[in-house]
């Protein structure tokens, strides 16, 4: 038992959280997760953090982690959205397949010298994403108006998803050439990859958007407690069909940035596992699979941890079969890390070996 | 109408339906050549989904199966060819090695809270990253052992193959049917589904109970991992891709409740079948494109789903007109 005065300054210093930072805050562990995994990369390959301009574009690996991270940076701002709502989706996956392979259909038609203006670049693009939109309301009216629980009103679209992309493309691969419809995948303005000024786009847009009205709270508010939400007058189910399309349009431009850096819609492979790797990095990021407080950009944070961790086993030359392993318990050392039991127990530890 | 029961007995009906109708288009199906062959087939899938059934009776969820049965497959493979080691033993230890692979996901789950989706979708990763590591290539299984057991087969009349793999799928089922319904663990799964604080305070051991849940689960997946092995004797790091949500989606359309609580094992044995009769059918007919069976097996999914909660004892058809407002609540 520690004197009164003792115990009274710890709980005043746990109470100043000196300019918001405090050790129970989740954002400290992940951007701490982060810095530690790019040293750990910096010193396994010296000039990891060099960036040299080639040909009009930025290349070093720091670029290289933001441009690869870019499909599921998108994906996890929709997928926060739907779980700060107490949800979840695993159909984006499928989505991106779905949004690349309308894309591609139609351009080759564009390229094949049909005339017709839903065959042109940019009109084909808002199509592919009004695809994403139209996947995202079907997911958001079986969870809001049919109450089906998130996580199989959305395996329907994952499993049949790409049985849809499949017929959309006749079971084949397609390859395209159009320059406009790879842009969005491999474009480059003043050196830096399009794909990470899309994400950024986007970052900014949706945080505008649920921020700077009470959309954001209102969130918050049905992933803490949907019926007493309704009881105050919230239309939850019309906050749940915006977030789920709103992740679907998401799916819909990660399918276009993916199929434009390859130049070809693989309904079979795109976006494959793509919905888990969001989902841990939403997690990471420290939204709650329980639903309420959200933050967008710790969500991209966790995408970086996942894509640094990655590039960090590229450039250490370990052999890439390994790089599930060890994903796997570098998510788990986070989220460990995170769990308030998990933290008491180390205490216990360290307390009896004192 | 308003038994818990009754999700059941509409996939089972369904299922009877579409047996029915497979039949009246092709007579094949009254043989025991197809019912042998769907038993056979669908194995690898059943027997972890009746581990899974167990999951998300208890209110969790397990997405490791598939990985671990990849897992099993590879590990059998390279030490019974690589080291020589006979079946049986290398059968023992990698049951041990599920088991405790289980067992630690439970223990995470329960002592440090964090949840079960997030945990087993690590254990999805390590499973399936562990099986590339240990190799990437697809290793064939030439041990007498392996050949004995392919023709331990009984062989009906009409020429079905009633085998080895078919054989432990109906065990399984009857030992997981008696578990659920005859034991106290059973009692304690749904228990912890149906009220988790509930079932504590009626003193139900929440933690030694959810830490077996797992490790039953993945017991299962790793000896249908077994089973798969011997029948295709072989073992590849990419098999079974995807299969947790063939597994989930089948427990689902047999009737058992995500929410937990709710569901029966045999459910999930009808539910798993269901999607091979369909596939059975398209293969005998041939016309069909194999994108169209994700496309119906989504639908089947949605029109089970739909059905169960039209008819769930809530139901109200007179609330229909203000679905927005029950939705909120």
């Amino acid at each position: 038992m520690q004197p009164q005065p003792i115990l009274q300054l710890k709980e005043k210093l746990a109470d100043l959280k000196l300019g918001g930072f405090s050790w129970n805050n989740r954002a400290v562990w992940s951007v701490a997760a982060l810095i530690i995994i790019l040293i750990v990369n910096r010193l396994i390959s010296p000039n990891f953090f060099s960036i040299d301009m080639v040909n009009g574009r930025l290349i070093g690996s720091l670029i290289n982690i933001l441009d690869g991270a870019s499909a599921i940076i998108l994906l996890s701002i929709g997928m926060t959205l739907v779980i700060a709502t107490k949800g979840i989706d695993l159909s984006v996956g499928t989505v991106m397949a779905i949004a690349s392979a309308v894309a591609v259909m139609l351009i080759n038609q564009y390229e094949a010298g049909a005339g017709e203006f839903y065959y042109m670049p940019g009109v084909v693009i808002l199509i592919a994403v009004a695809a994403g939109a139209i996947c995202g309301l079907w997911n958001g009216f079986l969870v809001a108006y049919l109450n089906i629980q998130p996580i199989i009103a959305t395996l329907i679209l994952l499993i049949s998803g790409r049985g849809i992309a499949q017929m959309i493309t006749q079971g084949q691969s397609p390859t395209f050439t159009n320059e406009t419809l790879a842009f969005i995948g491999r474009g480059v303005i003043l050196g830096v990859p399009f794909p990470i000024y899309l994400c950024l786009a986007m970052l900014i847009l949706v945080t505008l958007l649920v921020r700077r009205s009470a959309i954001g709270l209102l969130i918050e508010s049905v992933g803490i407690n949907a019926r007493a939400s309704f009881y105050a007058g919230i239309n939850s189910a019309r906050i749940k069909v915006m977030v789920y399309t709103l992740s679907g349009i998401c799916a819909a431009l990660a399918g276009l940035v993916v199929a434009g850096e390859v130049k070809s819609a693989d309904p079979h492979k795109a976006g494959e596992f793509a919905e888990l790797d969001a989902i841990l990095a939403v997690v990471i990021g420290g939204t709650s699979l329980n639903g309420g407080r959200f933050n967008l950009f710790l969500s991209a944070l966790g995408v970086l941890i996942i894509q640094s961790l990655l590039t960090g086993l590229y450039v250490s030359k370990l052999h890439p079969t390994a790089n599930l392993v060890v994903k796997a318990i570098v998510v788990l050392a986070v989220l460990l890390l995170q769990s308030d039991e998990f933290r008491s127990f180390l205490k216990r530890l360290f307390r009896r070996r004192a | 109408m308003k038994s818990r029961a009754f999700p059941l007995l509409m996939t089972t009906l369904v299922f009877a339906l579409l047996y029915l109708f497979c039949l009246t288009q092709y007579s094949s199906f009254a043989s025991m050549r197809v019912v042998c062959n769907l038993l056979r087939n669908y194995a690898y899938l059943g027997i972890p989904a009746i581990g899974v059934t167990f999951v998300i009776l208890s209110g969790g969820i397990d997405l490791s199966p598939g990985s671990v049965i990849a897992f099993t497959g590879v590990f059998c493979a390279l030490m019974i060819e690589r080291n020589g080691m006979h079946p049986l033993v290398v059968f023992a230890i990698i049951l041990v090695i599920g088991t405790l692979f289980g067992a630690t996901m439970g223990s995470i789950i329960h002592y440090f809270k964090i949840p079960a989706f997030i945990v087993t979708l690590a254990g999805l990763f390590l499973a399936r990253g562990g099986a590339y590591v240990l190799t990437t290539d697809s290793i064939s299984i030439t041990h007498q052992f392996y050949v004995d057991v392919s023709n331990i087969v009984y062989v009906f009349p009409d020429g079905g193959r009633f085998t080895f793999a078919a054989g432990a799928f109906v065990i399984v089922l009857l030992v997981g049917i008696f578990l659920a319904h005859y034991t106290r663990f059973g009692r304690n799964v749904y228990a912890m589904g149906g009220n988790e604080t509930g079932a504590l305070l009626q003193g139900v051991p929440i933690g030694r109970t959810t830490i077996t849940i797992y490790a039953l689960s993945s017991f299962l997946a790793t000896f249908a991992g077994i089973i798969l092995s011997l029948s295709k004797r072989s073992g590849d790091s990419t098999i079974a891709m995807g299969a947790e949500l063939d597994i989930i989606a089948g427990v689902v359309i047999g009737g058992t409740l995500l929410t937990g609580g709710v569901g029966y094992v045999v459910g999930t044995f009808i539910g798993i079948l269901l999607p091979g009769v369909i596939h059975t059918y398209l293969t005998l007919d041939g016309s069909l494109t194999p994108w169209w069976i994700k496309i119906i097996i989504g639908v089947l999914l949605f029109g089970f789903i739909g059905m169960q909660m039209l008819l769930s004892s809530q139901f109200n058809p007179l609330k229909l007109i203000r679905i927005p407002r029950r939705a909120a609540a």
